[in-house]
């Protein structure tokens, strides 16, 4: 490690009116270093980046670049220093190709007229720096999320980027094109880029970085190795110790009656002939690698989407095809993958949002009722301990994790009694997690019945009854809590029953999944360092 | 944020929330306060009945066009639609020779038709509001013309009503009030109202947690079309005749009045008072303008720079409360 820093923010502070956000934290970067940045939503972490993109000024403390005091007034000033940041919400231009944005705002010209040639061959050259193999004519929004983010860094290095600030880039990414980052990252790593990366995924923190700044309500708490045990890091960051990070209790019922019972379902292009049933209080979880149907299963089943064949029944009553009121009315509760553009109403309050699937059906002449709603969302919001000022708030402002419990408890309030999950925990960090879970608990406590689609697999062989896993549209196999581990279920997963090494399965999967190649000297590096063994796996007790 | 305790300091923050949340209200109150200044003729009884007079076309086409963009959308042929109502209820009771209040009827029902075409053409035909709307405003401005062959056709004593007076008070200001409350009425308290804020702000959450987004969309368009088709009969009763050019380019006005009011461009945004409030300054500011001589030239221009202004603000606004 370089002795000095290439840029550390030293002793720095910010308020926004009264509240402190940042307090005296000092956090350095180096070259060819990963330094993971670690929080809870609401530490501050993203304050902190912030101050080092230019973006907000710190209170106080300084902001040193390569041992000197600098100010950063704007973005451009940080950039001007080789500072840059890849966001989770990427800049790019969809229409435009990849050698445009590229070269966005530094085009070629001759004679005044862009040099299409130039512009072309210096956006290879940049593409070339991360060894990836796109064509440059392409238009962005035709790449999947991990190869515009690669574009971004791309973009980044030929402006002269030394200092690379990833915030969340893997929170869409699959594990392959997670592997894929990596490969960059590393590369990037051992030719002294320094990196600043924050990820919520505790399992890749040891995988990429070196060393671990955790940070709790805007303190720096400890800068450890990170190679530190997960469970350690949990401790720091929420300030105490959570005994289970997957709490699954099952309830004990007799006779438990089946809820919902999927016979045969078929969509063209999605899935096909898939039947299982789901009992009061079980949770099952649907396993797979990202493209395997899930979503669109799960979309099918709530009547989001049409289906071409096959039969939904609720408690023995079949459902209509595609029709959403009807499932709801039949017990049908729906937590969407993305909770932002599917699950919310952002810019409309706490209040709106948990009544929404109750407005009609708690009318009286088509009035809506008012105080009623007001009252149940009260409770629910008590109930599951939703944090906010008031429930007249708009729910775009709560954290992840709350806004998620928003999501669920629209489906309590409608009195759900069976819940198909997607994705539940995205986004959420691991107090609130551990809380959704607690939750999932609660409900099938009740009597109620779960459906789970999660692409983390710690969580869902941590919190499934029942393992359903899913390749190419179509049940591959059904696994108990028992004999569920990460290696049964890639398995499965993967087209070539029978392999069960991870590399195989990479390249099982690298035909049919709109990810990057990189080239075959990046890859090798972290493949090798992903065995079935050092990943951490969550067996029932 | 919290709540405190201590009455006096609540209520301080409540007040100065309650002047950023309705700045249009302020800018009007302003402008009534200059132009009393400005000119004597101002606050005059007659002056105030012929402001609530002009205030009534605008303002009850721009409740219709609340809903439309609180639900996300827009409606450009309000203007047409209301002409068309007035020219169709006119021509059944001339060539048709219906009873007066079945004519006016018949005029409301062809503006709920219209929009409830806008609405399954956005709705079910997937063409987006924008196109949806600029059709009909063709479509229903060209029925007009062939309907009443480019001349203005007398109205139904009934239909003239409404543009008479009911005591003293001039008929458009009672229909007017009515239409606010029923306009905020059916926003604020019932099911439809309240899904228009979800389908403006996320049209797919609201799909997902059960709401029929495309029943409420044809709802809201059909609705515009009502309200239209009565701002229409109201500017056709006070003339005792459907015009065919009756407003035209009525629609940016409603639309404007909405914007002022505050609602949101982009949906799930919007109320009826502010509506109300926003048709008042463009008609307040027509009316002092008038009484002050200046050119309706110029009028036009002051018109636009008000309604960049009152946005301009808006959009400052919620910037800072953001940051």
């Amino acid at each position: 490690m370089n002795p000095q820093p290439l840029v550390t923010l030293q002793n720095v502070g910010k308020i926004f009116g009264q509240v402190t956000v940042i307090k005296d934290v000092t956090v350095s970067v180096y070259a060819g270093h990963v330094q993971v940045l670690l929080g809870e939503n609401g530490a501050g972490k993203s304050t902190l980046i912030k101050m080092m993109a230019g973006v907000y000024q710190p209170d106080s403390g300084a902001i040193v670049v390569d041992g000197a005091v600098v100010t950063l007034p704007t973005t451009r000033a940080a950039e001007d220093l080789g500072i840059a940041t890849i966001h989770q919400e990427l800049n790019l231009v969809p229409t435009m190709s990849v050698a445009e944005n590229v070269m966005l705002g530094r085009m070629p010209t001759r004679h005044g007229m862009v040099d299409r040639r130039a512009l072309r061959n210096r956006a290879r050259a940049a593409l070339a720096l991360i060894g990836l193999d796109v064509d440059v004519d392409t238009p962005v929004g035709e790449l999947g999320i991990a190869k515009q983010q690669l574009v971004e860094i791309a973009k980044a290095l030929s402006i002269n980027a030394r200092i690379l600030i990833l915030d969340e880039p893997t929170a869409a990414l699959t594990r392959h094109e997670t592997e894929a980052l990596f490969a960059v990252m590393a590369d990037l790593r051992r030719r002294g880029v320094a990196m600043l990366f924050i990820s919520h995924h505790l399992d890749e923190i040891a995988e990429v970085g070196d060393t671990v700044t955790v940070l709790r309500d805007g303190e720096f708490v400890a800068e450890v190795p990170a190679s530190t045990p997960e469970a350690e890091l949990v401790r720091l960051m929420v300030g105490r110790n959570i005994e289970d990070q997957f709490p699954r209790r099952a309830p004990e019922l007799v006779n438990p009656a089946e809820i919902l019972a999927v016979d045969k379902l078929g969509a063209s292009g999605s899935f096909s002939d898939v039947s299982f049933t789901v009992h009061a209080g079980e949770v099952l979880g649907i396993a797979g690698l990202v493209g395997a149907g899930r979503t669109e299963l799960i979309r099918a089943i709530v009547g989001v989407d049409h289906y071409d064949s096959g039969t939904v029944l609720v408690r023995g009553h079949r459902l209509p095809k595609g029709n959403i009121p009807a499932a709801i009315a039949a017990g049908i509760g729906h937590v969407p993958e993305d909770r932002k553009g599917q699950g919310l109403v952002l810019g409309a309050s706490v209040n709106d949002n948990l009544g929404y699937a109750t407005l009609a059906s708690t009318a009286r002449l088509g009035l809506a009722d008012f105080t009623g709603q007001r009252r149940r969302a009260q409770a629910v919001a008590e109930k599951l301990r939703i944090r906010m000022h008031t429930i007249d708030q708009a729910v775009g402002a709560l954290s992840g994790g709350n806004q998620q419990k928003a999501v669920f408890g629209r489906w309590i309030i409608a009195a759900s009694t069976v819940l198909l999950l997607d994705e539940p925990t995205r986004g959420v960090d691991v107090g609130a997690k551990v809380e959704i879970y607690e939750l999932m608990n609660a409900i099938t406590d009740a009597g109620g019945a779960i459906v789970m689609v999660s692409s983390e697999l710690p969580e869902v062989l941590g919190m499934s009854d029942r393992i359903l896993v899913m390749r190419d549209g179509r049940i591959a196999g059904e696994l108990s809590a028992a004999e569920a581990t990460q290696d049964a279920v890639m398995t499965l997963a993967a087209r070539e029953a029978g392999s069960t090494e991870i590399d195989a399965i990479v390249d099982d999967i690298e035909s049919d999944e709109p990810i990057s190649e990189p080239n075959s000297t990046t890859i090798d590096g972290t493949l090798a360092a992903v065995t079935p063994d050092n990943a951490p796996t969550h067996e029932k007790e | 944020m919290s709540t405190t305790t201590l009455a006096p300091a609540r209520r301080r923050v409540d007040y100065k929330k309650f002047l950023a949340n309705n700045g249009a209200l302020v800018g009007l109150v302003v402008l009534c306060l200059a132009l009393f200044i400005a000119t004597p003729d101002f606050l005059t009884g007659q002056n105030l009945l012929n402001i609530g007079i002009q205030v009534s076309t605008v303002a009850v086409l721009a409740f219709g066009m609340t809903f439309v963009i609180v639900a996300g959308g827009i409606d450009l042929s309000v203007g047409a639609v209301a002409a068309l109502a007035a020219m169709v209820s006119s021509w059944l009771f001339v060539a048709a020779g219906l009873p007066g209040w079945l004519t006016l009827l018949g005029g409301l029902a062809t503006g709920l038709l219209a929009g409830m075409v806008n609405g399954l053409a956005n709705a079910y035909g997937k063409l987006p509001s924008f196109i949806a709307t600029l059709a009909m405003l063709s479509v229903a401005r060209g029925l007009t013309l062939v309907i009443s062959d480019g001349r203005p056709i007398k109205t139904a004593p009934e239909v003239s009503f409404l543009g008479g007076n009911l005591g003293p008070v001039p008929m458009p200001i009672v229909v007017l009030l009515l239409s606010a409350v029923v306009a905020s009425f059916v926003l604020n308290r019932t099911v439809i109202g309240r899904s228009m804020y979800a389908v403006g702000g996320n049209a797919e959450a609201a799909r997902l947690s059960g709401l029929p987004v495309k029943r409420i969309l044809v709802t809201v368009f059909a609705l515009a079309g009502l309200f239209a088709a009565l701002a229409g009969l109201l500017l056709a009763g006070r003339l005792d005749s459907a015009q065919p050019q009756a407003a035209a380019g009525y629609e940016l006005d409603a639309i404007a009045a909405v914007v002022i009011g505050g609602a949101s461009l982009s949906g799930g945004l919007g109320k009826i008072s502010g509506t109300f409030v926003g048709a008042l300054v463009l008609v307040v500011i027509r009316n002092g303008l008038n009484l002050l001589n200046v050119t309706s030239f110029w009028q036009q221009v002051v018109i636009g720079l008000v309604i960049a202004l009152a946005v301009g603000v808006d959009v400052l606004r919620r910037k800072t409360r953001n940051s």
